[in-house]
Protein backbone atom coordinates (compact mmCIF):
# COMPACT_ATOMS: atom_id res chain seq x y z
CA UNK A 1 0.00 0.00 0.00
CA UNK A 2 1.35 3.40 -1.01
CA UNK A 3 1.95 5.82 1.82
CA UNK A 4 -0.60 8.61 2.10
CA UNK A 5 0.88 12.04 1.38
CA UNK A 6 -1.25 14.75 3.00
CA UNK A 7 -1.84 18.01 1.11
CA UNK A 8 -0.07 21.13 2.35
CA UNK A 9 -2.53 23.37 4.17
CA UNK A 10 -2.28 27.12 3.61
CA UNK A 11 -1.85 29.52 6.53
CA UNK A 12 -5.29 31.11 6.13
CA UNK A 13 -6.93 27.71 6.03
CA UNK A 14 -5.11 26.77 9.26
CA UNK A 15 -6.29 29.94 10.97
CA UNK A 16 -9.86 29.25 9.80
CA UNK A 17 -9.64 25.73 11.26
CA UNK A 18 -8.69 27.08 14.67
CA UNK A 19 -11.40 29.75 14.54
CA UNK A 20 -14.04 27.13 13.66
CA UNK A 21 -12.99 25.00 16.60
CA UNK A 22 -13.08 27.94 18.99
CA UNK A 23 -16.43 29.25 17.79
CA UNK A 24 -17.95 25.79 18.28
CA UNK A 25 -16.46 25.44 21.78
CA UNK A 26 -17.50 28.88 22.94
CA UNK A 27 -20.91 28.33 21.35
CA UNK A 28 -21.36 25.08 23.28
CA UNK A 29 -20.79 26.94 26.54
CA UNK A 30 -22.65 30.16 25.81
CA UNK A 31 -25.57 29.01 23.67
CA UNK A 32 -27.43 27.35 26.57
CA UNK A 33 -26.73 30.49 28.63
CA UNK A 34 -28.12 32.82 25.95
CA UNK A 35 -31.15 30.60 25.40
CA UNK A 36 -31.84 30.49 29.12
CA UNK A 37 -31.46 26.72 29.20
CA UNK A 38 -28.36 26.66 31.39
CA UNK A 39 -28.33 25.95 35.07
CA UNK A 40 -30.33 23.66 37.21
CA UNK A 41 -34.02 24.10 37.83
CA UNK A 42 -34.26 25.28 41.44
CA UNK A 43 -37.47 26.41 43.08
CA UNK A 44 -38.03 28.08 46.41
CA UNK A 45 -41.27 27.98 48.43
CA UNK A 46 -40.99 30.41 51.33
CA UNK A 47 -43.80 29.95 53.91
CA UNK A 48 -46.04 32.95 54.60
CA UNK A 49 -45.16 33.14 58.27
CA UNK A 50 -41.38 32.89 58.25
CA UNK A 51 -39.87 31.66 61.52
CA UNK A 52 -36.87 29.44 62.21
CA UNK A 53 -39.30 26.75 63.41
CA UNK A 54 -41.37 26.98 60.25
CA UNK A 55 -38.17 26.52 58.27
CA UNK A 56 -37.36 23.37 60.27
CA UNK A 57 -34.24 24.80 61.92
CA UNK A 58 -33.20 23.70 65.42
CA UNK A 59 -31.30 25.87 67.95
CA UNK A 60 -27.84 24.80 66.74
CA UNK A 61 -28.77 25.45 63.13
CA UNK A 62 -30.08 28.93 64.06
CA UNK A 63 -26.84 29.64 65.91
CA UNK A 64 -24.83 28.62 62.83
CA UNK A 65 -27.01 30.74 60.51
CA UNK A 66 -26.42 33.72 62.81
CA UNK A 67 -22.66 33.11 62.73
CA UNK A 68 -22.84 33.00 58.94
CA UNK A 69 -24.42 36.46 58.91
CA UNK A 70 -28.09 35.51 58.55
CA UNK A 71 -29.57 37.37 61.51
CA UNK A 72 -33.26 36.56 60.91
CA UNK A 73 -35.26 33.67 59.48
CA UNK A 74 -36.40 35.91 56.63
CA UNK A 75 -32.77 36.45 55.54
CA UNK A 76 -32.15 32.72 55.24
CA UNK A 77 -35.64 31.62 54.12
CA UNK A 78 -35.02 31.52 50.38
CA UNK A 79 -31.76 29.62 50.79
CA UNK A 80 -33.28 27.08 53.16
CA UNK A 81 -36.36 26.41 51.05
CA UNK A 82 -34.55 26.29 47.73
CA UNK A 83 -34.81 22.83 46.11
CA UNK A 84 -33.80 21.20 42.84
CA UNK A 85 -36.53 19.92 40.59
CA UNK A 86 -35.53 16.38 39.65
CA UNK A 87 -38.67 15.55 37.73
CA UNK A 88 -37.88 14.49 34.17
CA UNK A 89 -39.60 12.90 31.24
CA UNK A 90 -38.65 9.40 30.15
CA UNK A 91 -38.49 10.70 26.57
CA UNK A 92 -35.80 13.23 27.53
CA UNK A 93 -33.85 10.49 29.28
CA UNK A 94 -34.08 8.25 26.23
CA UNK A 95 -32.91 11.10 24.00
CA UNK A 96 -29.89 11.60 26.26
CA UNK A 97 -29.05 7.89 26.22
CA UNK A 98 -29.31 7.77 22.43
CA UNK A 99 -27.14 10.89 22.08
CA UNK A 100 -24.43 9.52 24.41
CA UNK A 101 -24.34 6.06 22.83
CA UNK A 102 -24.66 7.51 19.33
CA UNK A 103 -21.74 9.80 19.96
CA UNK A 104 -19.43 7.00 21.10
CA UNK A 105 -20.66 4.78 18.26
CA UNK A 106 -19.76 7.40 15.65
CA UNK A 107 -16.37 8.08 17.20
CA UNK A 108 -15.41 4.41 17.60
CA UNK A 109 -16.58 3.48 14.11
CA UNK A 110 -14.71 6.27 12.32
CA UNK A 111 -11.68 5.76 14.57
CA UNK A 112 -11.60 2.07 13.69
CA UNK A 113 -11.45 2.85 9.97
CA UNK A 114 -8.71 5.44 10.43
CA UNK A 115 -6.75 3.15 12.75
CA UNK A 116 -6.68 0.32 10.22
CA UNK A 117 -5.07 2.69 7.72
CA UNK A 118 -2.47 3.80 10.27
CA UNK A 119 -1.49 0.24 11.20
CA UNK A 120 -1.45 -0.87 7.60
CA UNK A 121 0.89 1.96 6.62
CA UNK A 122 3.07 1.64 9.73
CA UNK A 123 3.56 -2.13 9.70
CA UNK A 124 2.73 -2.96 6.10
CA UNK A 125 -0.13 -5.05 4.76
CA UNK A 126 -0.51 -8.49 6.29
CA UNK B 1 8.58 -11.03 25.31
CA UNK B 2 9.12 -8.12 22.99
CA UNK B 3 12.35 -6.17 23.18
CA UNK B 4 10.25 -3.04 23.69
CA UNK B 5 11.08 -1.75 27.16
CA UNK B 6 9.72 1.53 28.41
CA UNK B 7 11.98 1.38 31.46
CA UNK B 8 15.07 1.46 29.28
CA UNK B 9 17.29 4.51 29.56
CA UNK B 10 18.13 4.19 25.88
CA UNK B 11 14.54 4.44 24.73
CA UNK B 12 12.12 7.03 26.01
CA UNK B 13 8.73 6.53 24.50
CA UNK B 14 9.13 8.63 21.40
CA UNK B 15 11.23 5.99 19.78
CA UNK B 16 14.72 4.52 20.03
CA UNK B 17 17.55 6.93 20.56
CA UNK B 18 15.86 9.70 22.48
CA UNK B 19 13.02 12.16 22.08
CA UNK B 20 12.48 13.89 18.79
CA UNK B 21 11.27 17.06 20.48
CA UNK B 22 12.88 19.13 23.11
CA UNK B 23 10.65 19.07 26.17
CA UNK B 24 12.97 18.89 29.17
CA UNK B 25 13.08 15.66 31.21
CA UNK B 26 13.56 17.23 34.62
CA UNK B 27 10.65 16.11 36.83
CA UNK B 28 10.58 13.54 39.63
CA UNK B 29 7.77 11.64 41.42
CA UNK B 30 7.15 14.51 43.87
CA UNK B 31 6.42 16.85 40.96
CA UNK B 32 3.92 14.33 39.60
CA UNK B 33 2.23 14.16 42.99
CA UNK B 34 2.25 17.98 43.12
CA UNK B 35 0.81 18.24 39.61
CA UNK B 36 -2.02 15.72 40.22
CA UNK B 37 -2.96 16.79 43.74
CA UNK B 38 -2.35 20.44 42.88
CA UNK B 39 -4.92 20.38 40.08
CA UNK B 40 -7.49 18.59 42.22
CA UNK B 41 -7.07 19.86 45.77
CA UNK B 42 -8.95 23.03 44.93
CA UNK B 43 -11.98 20.73 44.60
CA UNK B 44 -11.86 20.38 48.38
CA UNK B 45 -11.69 24.15 48.80
CA UNK B 46 -14.64 24.85 46.49
CA UNK B 47 -17.06 23.04 44.20
CA UNK B 48 -17.44 19.67 46.00
CA UNK B 49 -20.04 21.27 48.25
CA UNK B 50 -22.48 21.70 45.34
CA UNK B 51 -22.99 17.94 45.78
CA UNK B 52 -24.40 18.76 49.23
CA UNK B 53 -26.86 21.08 47.51
CA UNK B 54 -27.87 18.36 45.05
CA UNK B 55 -28.53 15.64 47.61
CA UNK B 56 -27.80 16.70 51.19
CA UNK B 57 -24.84 16.06 53.49
CA UNK B 58 -24.97 12.25 53.57
CA UNK B 59 -25.46 12.13 49.80
CA UNK B 60 -22.29 14.19 49.40
CA UNK B 61 -20.35 11.69 51.52
CA UNK B 62 -21.64 8.75 49.50
CA UNK B 63 -20.83 10.65 46.30
CA UNK B 64 -17.35 11.34 47.69
CA UNK B 65 -16.73 7.63 48.22
CA UNK B 66 -18.32 6.45 44.96
CA UNK B 67 -16.38 9.10 43.07
CA UNK B 68 -13.32 7.90 45.01
CA UNK B 69 -13.90 4.39 43.64
CA UNK B 70 -14.35 5.85 40.15
CA UNK B 71 -11.08 7.75 40.39
CA UNK B 72 -9.21 4.83 41.94
CA UNK B 73 -10.16 2.88 38.80
CA UNK B 74 -9.06 5.85 36.66
CA UNK B 75 -5.72 6.04 38.50
CA UNK B 76 -5.08 2.28 38.19
CA UNK B 77 -5.95 2.16 34.50
CA UNK B 78 -4.10 5.35 33.70
CA UNK B 79 -1.01 4.24 35.60
CA UNK B 80 -0.71 1.08 33.54
CA UNK B 81 -1.26 2.66 30.15
CA UNK B 82 0.76 5.80 30.84
CA UNK B 83 3.70 3.90 32.25
CA UNK B 84 3.89 2.42 28.75
CA UNK B 85 2.84 5.40 26.63
CA UNK B 86 5.27 7.95 28.02
CA UNK B 87 4.62 10.96 25.80
CA UNK B 88 3.09 14.42 26.11
CA UNK B 89 -0.64 14.47 25.55
CA UNK B 90 -1.31 11.70 28.07
CA UNK B 91 -4.64 10.05 27.30
CA UNK B 92 -4.67 11.70 23.87
CA UNK B 93 -1.50 9.83 22.92
CA UNK B 94 -2.90 6.64 24.44
CA UNK B 95 -6.06 6.93 22.32
CA UNK B 96 -4.03 7.61 19.20
CA UNK B 97 -2.10 4.36 19.60
CA UNK B 98 -4.85 2.16 20.98
CA UNK B 99 -8.24 3.21 19.54
CA UNK B 100 -7.65 5.54 16.61
CA UNK B 101 -7.21 9.13 15.43
CA UNK B 102 -10.77 10.41 15.82
CA UNK B 103 -11.00 9.10 19.38
CA UNK B 104 -7.62 10.72 20.05
CA UNK B 105 -8.81 14.05 18.67
CA UNK B 106 -11.86 13.91 20.93
CA UNK B 107 -9.80 12.91 23.95
CA UNK B 108 -7.39 15.78 23.23
CA UNK B 109 -10.31 18.19 23.23
CA UNK B 110 -11.74 16.67 26.44
CA UNK B 111 -8.40 17.36 28.09
CA UNK B 112 -8.04 20.89 26.76
CA UNK B 113 -11.58 21.92 27.67
CA UNK B 114 -11.70 20.12 31.03
CA UNK B 115 -8.47 21.82 32.10
CA UNK B 116 -9.13 25.21 30.53
CA UNK B 117 -12.55 25.42 32.17
CA UNK B 118 -11.14 24.20 35.46
CA UNK B 119 -8.49 26.91 35.13
CA UNK B 120 -11.29 29.44 34.54
CA UNK B 121 -13.19 28.14 37.58
CA UNK B 122 -10.05 28.54 39.68
CA UNK B 123 -9.54 32.09 38.51
CA UNK B 124 -13.20 32.92 39.29
CA UNK B 125 -12.75 31.51 42.82
CA UNK B 126 -9.48 33.39 43.25
CA UNK B 127 -11.25 36.64 42.37
CA UNK B 128 -14.18 35.77 44.65
CA UNK B 129 -11.81 35.08 47.56
CA UNK B 130 -9.99 38.39 47.08
CA UNK B 131 -13.39 40.12 47.03
CA UNK B 132 -14.47 38.29 50.22
CA UNK B 133 -11.27 39.24 52.07
CA UNK B 134 -11.61 42.83 50.84
CA UNK B 135 -15.21 42.89 52.10
CA UNK B 136 -14.11 41.58 55.50
CA UNK B 137 -11.58 44.39 55.77
CA UNK B 138 -14.09 47.09 54.87
CA UNK B 139 -13.49 47.39 51.10
CA UNK B 140 -16.88 46.47 49.64
CA UNK B 141 -17.57 46.18 45.92
CA UNK B 142 -14.10 45.23 44.72
CA UNK B 143 -13.80 44.59 40.98
CA UNK B 144 -12.72 40.93 40.74
CA UNK B 145 -11.76 41.01 37.06
CA UNK B 146 -8.23 42.45 37.35
CA UNK B 147 -7.34 39.72 39.85
CA UNK B 148 -8.75 37.00 37.58
CA UNK B 149 -6.76 38.33 34.62
CA UNK B 150 -3.57 38.79 36.65
CA UNK B 151 -3.75 35.27 38.11
CA UNK B 152 -4.09 33.65 34.68
CA UNK B 153 -1.41 35.85 33.10
CA UNK B 154 1.10 35.27 35.92
CA UNK B 155 0.66 31.51 35.83
CA UNK B 156 0.87 31.41 32.04
CA UNK B 157 4.13 33.36 32.26
CA UNK B 158 5.46 30.89 34.83
CA UNK B 159 4.53 27.98 32.55
CA UNK B 160 6.17 29.72 29.61
CA UNK B 161 9.44 30.07 31.54
CA UNK B 162 9.94 26.39 32.31
CA UNK B 163 8.30 23.26 33.68
CA UNK B 164 10.66 22.63 36.60
CA UNK B 165 10.07 25.99 38.29
CA UNK B 166 6.34 25.78 37.49
CA UNK B 167 5.77 22.38 39.03
CA UNK B 168 8.11 23.05 41.97
CA UNK B 169 5.95 26.11 42.70
CA UNK B 170 2.86 23.88 42.44
CA UNK B 171 4.41 21.28 44.74
CA UNK B 172 5.15 23.80 47.49
CA UNK B 173 1.79 25.59 47.49
CA UNK B 174 -0.11 22.29 47.14
CA UNK B 175 1.68 20.85 50.17
CA UNK B 176 0.77 24.00 52.10
CA UNK B 177 -2.91 23.77 51.07
CA UNK B 178 -3.06 20.07 52.03
CA UNK B 179 -1.44 20.77 55.43
CA UNK B 180 -4.01 23.55 55.99
CA UNK B 181 -6.86 20.99 55.64
CA UNK B 182 -5.13 18.64 58.07
CA UNK B 183 -4.60 21.54 60.50
CA UNK B 184 -8.29 22.51 60.27
CA UNK B 185 -9.38 18.95 61.00
CA UNK B 186 -6.95 18.40 63.87
CA UNK B 187 -7.75 21.75 65.48
CA UNK B 188 -11.54 21.52 65.27
CA UNK B 189 -11.94 17.78 65.89
CA UNK B 190 -9.03 16.93 68.18
CA UNK B 191 -7.25 19.86 69.84
CA UNK B 192 -10.06 22.32 70.68
CA UNK B 193 -11.37 21.56 74.15
CA UNK B 194 -14.84 22.79 73.16
CA UNK B 195 -15.11 21.46 69.60
CA UNK B 196 -17.30 23.63 67.35
CA UNK B 197 -18.36 20.57 65.32
CA UNK B 198 -22.09 19.80 65.74
CA UNK B 199 -22.78 16.80 63.53
CA UNK B 200 -25.60 15.41 65.66
CA UNK B 201 -27.59 18.64 65.48
CA UNK B 202 -26.78 19.68 61.89
CA UNK B 203 -27.13 16.40 60.01
CA UNK B 204 -30.52 15.76 58.41
CA UNK B 205 -32.14 12.96 56.44
CA UNK B 206 -31.64 12.80 52.69
CA UNK B 207 -33.71 15.78 51.45
CA UNK B 208 -34.23 14.23 48.00
CA UNK B 209 -34.09 10.58 49.00
CA UNK B 210 -31.83 8.20 47.09
CA UNK B 211 -32.36 10.10 43.84
CA UNK B 212 -30.40 12.91 45.50
CA UNK B 213 -27.50 10.53 46.16
CA UNK B 214 -27.28 9.78 42.44
CA UNK B 215 -27.66 13.48 41.61
CA UNK B 216 -24.83 14.31 44.03
CA UNK B 217 -22.43 12.21 41.92
CA UNK B 218 -22.41 15.10 39.42
CA UNK B 219 -20.41 17.40 41.71
CA UNK B 220 -18.94 14.42 43.58
CA UNK B 221 -16.46 14.18 40.71
CA UNK B 222 -15.16 17.59 41.74
CA UNK B 223 -13.47 16.03 44.78
CA UNK B 224 -10.96 14.38 42.42
CA UNK B 225 -11.37 15.88 38.94
CA UNK B 226 -8.01 16.24 37.24
CA UNK B 227 -5.89 13.58 38.98
CA UNK B 228 -5.52 11.94 35.59
CA UNK B 229 -3.60 15.07 34.55
CA UNK B 230 -0.41 13.50 35.87
CA UNK B 231 -0.13 11.71 32.51
CA UNK B 232 0.45 15.00 30.70
CA UNK B 233 3.90 15.24 32.24
CA UNK B 234 4.92 11.86 30.84
CA UNK B 235 7.41 13.34 28.40
CA UNK B 236 9.01 15.57 31.03
CA UNK B 237 9.67 13.12 33.89
CA UNK B 238 13.07 11.54 34.30
CA UNK B 239 11.64 8.05 34.86
CA UNK B 240 8.06 7.75 33.56
CA UNK B 241 7.70 4.05 34.34
CA UNK B 242 8.42 4.70 38.04
CA UNK B 243 7.31 8.30 38.64
CA UNK B 244 3.92 8.27 36.95
CA UNK B 245 2.33 5.29 38.77
CA UNK B 246 3.91 6.39 42.07
CA UNK B 247 2.84 10.04 41.78
CA UNK B 248 -0.67 9.21 40.52
CA UNK B 249 -1.49 6.51 43.08
CA UNK B 250 0.00 8.53 45.98
CA UNK B 251 -2.05 11.45 44.70
CA UNK B 252 -5.39 9.62 44.75
CA UNK B 253 -4.67 8.37 48.28
CA UNK B 254 -3.93 11.93 49.41
CA UNK B 255 -7.15 13.14 47.85
CA UNK B 256 -9.30 10.42 49.43
CA UNK B 257 -8.03 11.53 52.83
CA UNK B 258 -8.44 15.25 52.09
CA UNK B 259 -11.96 14.79 50.67
CA UNK B 260 -13.25 12.83 53.65
CA UNK B 261 -11.73 15.25 56.18
CA UNK B 262 -13.15 18.21 54.27
CA UNK B 263 -16.64 16.73 54.28
CA UNK B 264 -16.41 15.87 57.98
CA UNK B 265 -15.36 19.34 59.11
CA UNK B 266 -17.70 21.31 56.83
CA UNK B 267 -20.92 19.42 57.56
CA UNK B 268 -20.18 19.70 61.28
CA UNK B 269 -19.95 23.48 61.05
CA UNK B 270 -22.60 24.63 58.57
CA UNK B 271 -26.24 23.82 57.77
CA UNK B 272 -26.39 21.81 54.54
CA UNK B 273 -28.57 24.39 52.80
CA UNK B 274 -25.82 26.99 53.20
CA UNK B 275 -22.99 24.59 52.45
CA UNK B 276 -24.71 23.44 49.25
CA UNK B 277 -24.21 26.83 47.59
CA UNK B 278 -21.14 28.27 49.40
CA UNK B 279 -18.42 29.80 47.23
CA UNK B 280 -15.45 28.98 49.49
CA UNK B 281 -16.68 26.35 52.02
CA UNK B 282 -13.36 25.54 53.70
CA UNK B 283 -12.66 29.21 54.28
CA UNK B 284 -16.20 29.52 55.69
CA UNK B 285 -15.48 26.51 57.92
CA UNK B 286 -12.35 28.20 59.24
CA UNK B 287 -14.36 31.37 59.93
CA UNK B 288 -16.95 29.29 61.81
CA UNK B 289 -14.27 27.64 63.94
CA UNK B 290 -13.70 30.95 65.71
CA UNK B 291 -9.92 30.78 65.26
CA UNK B 292 -8.30 33.72 63.48
CA UNK B 293 -5.17 31.64 62.83
CA UNK B 294 -7.23 28.97 61.07
CA UNK B 295 -9.07 31.62 59.10
CA UNK B 296 -5.80 33.09 57.81
CA UNK B 297 -4.37 29.60 57.17
CA UNK B 298 -7.40 28.43 55.19
CA UNK B 299 -7.66 31.78 53.37
CA UNK B 300 -4.08 31.36 52.17
CA UNK B 301 -4.77 27.65 51.58
CA UNK B 302 -7.75 28.50 49.33
CA UNK B 303 -5.66 31.00 47.42
CA UNK B 304 -2.78 28.55 47.01
CA UNK B 305 -5.13 25.72 46.01
CA UNK B 306 -6.74 27.81 43.25
CA UNK B 307 -3.32 28.95 41.99
CA UNK B 308 -1.84 25.42 42.09
CA UNK B 309 -4.84 24.07 40.23
CA UNK B 310 -4.84 26.79 37.58
CA UNK B 311 -1.10 26.32 37.23
CA UNK B 312 -1.42 22.57 36.65
CA UNK B 313 -4.33 23.14 34.27
CA UNK B 314 -2.28 25.51 32.11
CA UNK B 315 0.51 22.92 32.10
CA UNK B 316 -1.81 20.06 31.09
CA UNK B 317 -4.06 21.85 28.60
CA UNK B 318 -1.03 23.25 26.79
CA UNK B 319 0.61 19.79 26.57
CA UNK B 320 -2.53 18.29 25.05
CA UNK B 321 -2.89 21.19 22.57
CA UNK B 322 0.83 20.98 21.76
CA UNK B 323 0.67 17.22 21.17
CA UNK B 324 -2.28 17.61 18.80
CA UNK B 325 -0.39 20.33 16.92
CA UNK B 326 2.68 18.12 16.67
CA UNK B 327 0.57 15.40 15.03
CA UNK B 328 -1.12 17.91 12.64
CA UNK B 329 -4.51 17.27 14.26
CA UNK B 330 -4.36 21.03 14.74
CA UNK B 331 -2.12 23.45 12.81
CA UNK B 332 1.46 22.29 13.40
CA UNK B 333 2.42 25.83 14.44
CA UNK B 334 1.22 24.81 17.93
CA UNK B 335 3.67 21.91 18.04
CA UNK B 336 6.69 24.17 18.65
CA UNK B 337 8.97 23.96 21.69
CA UNK B 338 10.66 27.09 23.03
CA UNK B 339 14.38 26.86 22.12
CA UNK B 340 15.53 28.16 25.51
CA UNK B 341 12.82 27.29 28.06
CA UNK B 342 11.86 24.00 26.35
CA UNK B 343 8.13 24.51 26.91
CA UNK B 344 5.23 24.35 24.41
CA UNK B 345 5.08 28.14 24.53
CA UNK B 346 2.73 28.77 21.62
CA UNK B 347 0.10 26.44 23.04
CA UNK B 348 0.49 28.11 26.46
CA UNK B 349 0.01 31.61 25.04
CA UNK B 350 -2.85 30.61 22.75
CA UNK B 351 -4.95 29.13 25.55
CA UNK B 352 -4.70 32.24 27.78
CA UNK B 353 -7.47 34.26 26.06
CA UNK B 354 -9.69 31.15 25.89
CA UNK B 355 -9.43 30.73 29.67
CA UNK B 356 -10.18 34.43 30.12
CA UNK B 357 -13.31 34.22 27.95
CA UNK B 358 -14.65 31.45 30.19
CA UNK B 359 -13.48 33.05 33.46
CA UNK B 360 -14.87 36.51 32.76
CA UNK B 361 -18.11 35.61 31.02
CA UNK B 362 -19.76 32.51 32.51
CA UNK B 363 -21.15 31.58 35.95
CA UNK B 364 -19.03 29.30 38.13
CA UNK B 365 -21.42 26.32 38.23
CA UNK B 366 -21.71 26.35 34.41
CA UNK B 367 -17.95 26.41 33.98
CA UNK B 368 -17.57 23.60 36.51
CA UNK B 369 -20.30 21.56 34.80
CA UNK B 370 -18.60 21.87 31.42
CA UNK B 371 -15.28 20.89 32.95
CA UNK B 372 -16.90 17.89 34.66
CA UNK B 373 -18.64 16.85 31.42
CA UNK B 374 -15.41 16.92 29.44
CA UNK B 375 -13.73 14.94 32.22
CA UNK B 376 -16.61 12.47 32.31
CA UNK B 377 -16.40 11.84 28.57
CA UNK B 378 -12.71 11.15 29.10
CA UNK B 379 -13.36 8.70 31.93
CA UNK B 380 -15.86 6.83 29.76
CA UNK B 381 -13.14 6.44 27.14
CA UNK B 382 -10.67 4.93 29.66
CA UNK B 383 -12.30 1.51 30.20
CA UNK B 384 -12.62 1.06 26.43
CA UNK B 385 -9.01 2.12 26.12
CA UNK B 386 -7.57 -0.34 28.64
CA UNK B 387 -9.69 -3.26 27.40
CA UNK B 388 -8.46 -2.69 23.84
CA UNK B 389 -4.90 -2.13 25.09
CA UNK B 390 -4.83 -5.49 26.84
CA UNK B 391 -6.44 -7.14 23.81
CA UNK B 392 -4.10 -5.63 21.20
CA UNK B 393 -0.94 -5.86 23.31
CA UNK B 394 -1.33 -8.58 25.96
CA UNK B 395 0.90 -8.28 29.03
CA UNK B 396 3.57 -10.56 27.58
CA UNK B 397 4.09 -8.43 24.44
CA UNK B 398 5.03 -5.05 25.95
CA UNK B 399 6.78 -4.48 29.25
CA UNK B 400 4.65 -2.22 31.47
CA UNK B 401 6.03 -0.01 34.22
CA UNK B 402 2.91 -0.98 36.18
CA UNK B 403 0.21 -3.63 35.62
CA UNK B 404 -3.07 -2.90 37.34
CA UNK B 405 -4.64 -5.87 39.14
CA UNK B 406 -8.05 -7.53 38.65
CA UNK B 407 -8.45 -6.56 34.98
CA UNK B 408 -11.18 -6.06 33.66
CA UNK B 409 -13.05 -5.42 36.94
CA UNK B 410 -11.80 -1.79 37.37
CA UNK B 411 -12.77 -1.06 33.75
CA UNK B 412 -16.29 -2.45 34.24
CA UNK B 413 -16.78 -0.58 37.54
CA UNK B 414 -15.55 2.62 35.93
CA UNK B 415 -17.93 2.24 32.98
CA UNK B 416 -20.91 1.65 35.33
CA UNK B 417 -20.03 4.64 37.53
CA UNK B 418 -19.68 6.83 34.43
CA UNK B 419 -23.19 5.77 33.40
CA UNK B 420 -24.53 6.76 36.83
CA UNK B 421 -22.74 10.11 36.60
CA UNK B 422 -24.20 10.84 33.15
CA UNK B 423 -27.63 10.35 34.72
CA UNK B 424 -26.60 12.58 37.66
CA UNK B 425 -25.63 15.38 35.27
CA UNK B 426 -28.88 14.84 33.36
CA UNK B 427 -30.76 15.57 36.61
CA UNK B 428 -30.68 19.35 36.53
CA UNK B 429 -28.08 20.02 33.83
CA UNK B 430 -29.47 18.02 30.89
CA UNK B 431 -29.36 20.92 28.42
CA UNK B 432 -25.63 21.45 29.04
CA UNK B 433 -25.05 17.75 28.55
CA UNK B 434 -26.79 17.76 25.18
CA UNK B 435 -25.03 21.02 24.16
CA UNK B 436 -21.64 19.56 25.02
CA UNK B 437 -22.29 16.27 23.22
CA UNK B 438 -23.61 18.15 20.19
CA UNK B 439 -20.34 20.08 20.15
CA UNK B 440 -18.28 16.89 20.23
CA UNK B 441 -20.40 15.24 17.52
CA UNK B 442 -20.02 18.25 15.21
CA UNK B 443 -16.26 18.54 15.75
CA UNK B 444 -15.90 14.78 15.25
CA UNK B 445 -17.55 15.04 11.84
CA UNK B 446 -15.45 18.10 11.05
CA UNK B 447 -12.26 16.23 11.96
CA UNK B 448 -13.11 13.02 10.11
CA UNK B 449 -14.31 14.64 6.89
CA UNK B 450 -12.01 17.67 6.77
CA UNK B 451 -9.14 18.00 9.19
CA UNK B 452 -7.83 14.43 9.07
CA UNK B 453 -6.74 14.84 5.42
CA UNK B 454 -3.78 16.91 6.66
CA UNK B 455 -2.53 14.17 8.99
CA UNK B 456 0.21 11.72 8.03
CA UNK B 457 -1.02 8.20 8.69
CA UNK B 458 1.91 6.09 9.91
CA UNK B 459 3.73 9.06 11.48
CA UNK B 460 1.07 9.22 14.21
CA UNK B 461 2.16 5.87 15.59
CA UNK B 462 5.29 6.88 17.49
CA UNK B 463 5.59 4.10 20.10
CA UNK B 464 8.21 1.41 19.56
CA UNK B 465 5.57 -1.30 19.87
CA UNK B 466 4.98 -4.43 17.83
CA UNK B 467 2.02 -4.76 15.49
CA UNK B 468 -1.26 -4.91 17.45
CA UNK B 469 -2.99 -8.28 17.58
CA UNK B 470 -5.92 -8.62 15.19
CA UNK B 471 -4.57 -6.08 12.64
Amino acid sequence: MANYIPPVQGKISQIIDVIVLLVLAIGALYLPLFLGLAGSAQTSEVPENVTWDALGQNATMVEKWNELGYATATDAAELITSRFDYSFSVLNLLVMIVVVIGYYFIVLRFSGKEYSEVISEKFGDK
Amino acid sequence: MSDTDITSTEMDGMGPGGTKVGLARVLGPAHIWGLGVGIVLVGEYMGWNFSVGKGGAYAALLACWFAGILYSCVAMIDSEVTSTVAAAGGQYTQAKHIIGPLMAFNVGLYLVFAYTMLEAANAITFGFLIDTVAGMTGHEGLDQRPFIILAIMFLAWLNYRGVLATLTFSLVITAFAFCAIIALFLTTAVFMSDSPLRHAELMTDLPYGWLGVIAAMHFGLWYYLGIEGTCQAAEEVRSPARSLPFGTLAGIMTLLIAATLTWYVCVGLMPWEYLGQAGVPLFDAARMSGSVTLMVLLGIGTMFATLASANGCINDASRAWFAMGRDHYLPDWFGAVHPKFRTPYRAIIFLVPIALIFALGAPLDQVITFSILSGLLGYTFMPLNVILFRRKWPVDTIKRGYEHPFHPIPAIILLCLCGVTFFAVFLGYGSQLVAMLSFYIIVSLWFHFWRYRFVRRAAQFTMPWPRPKGY
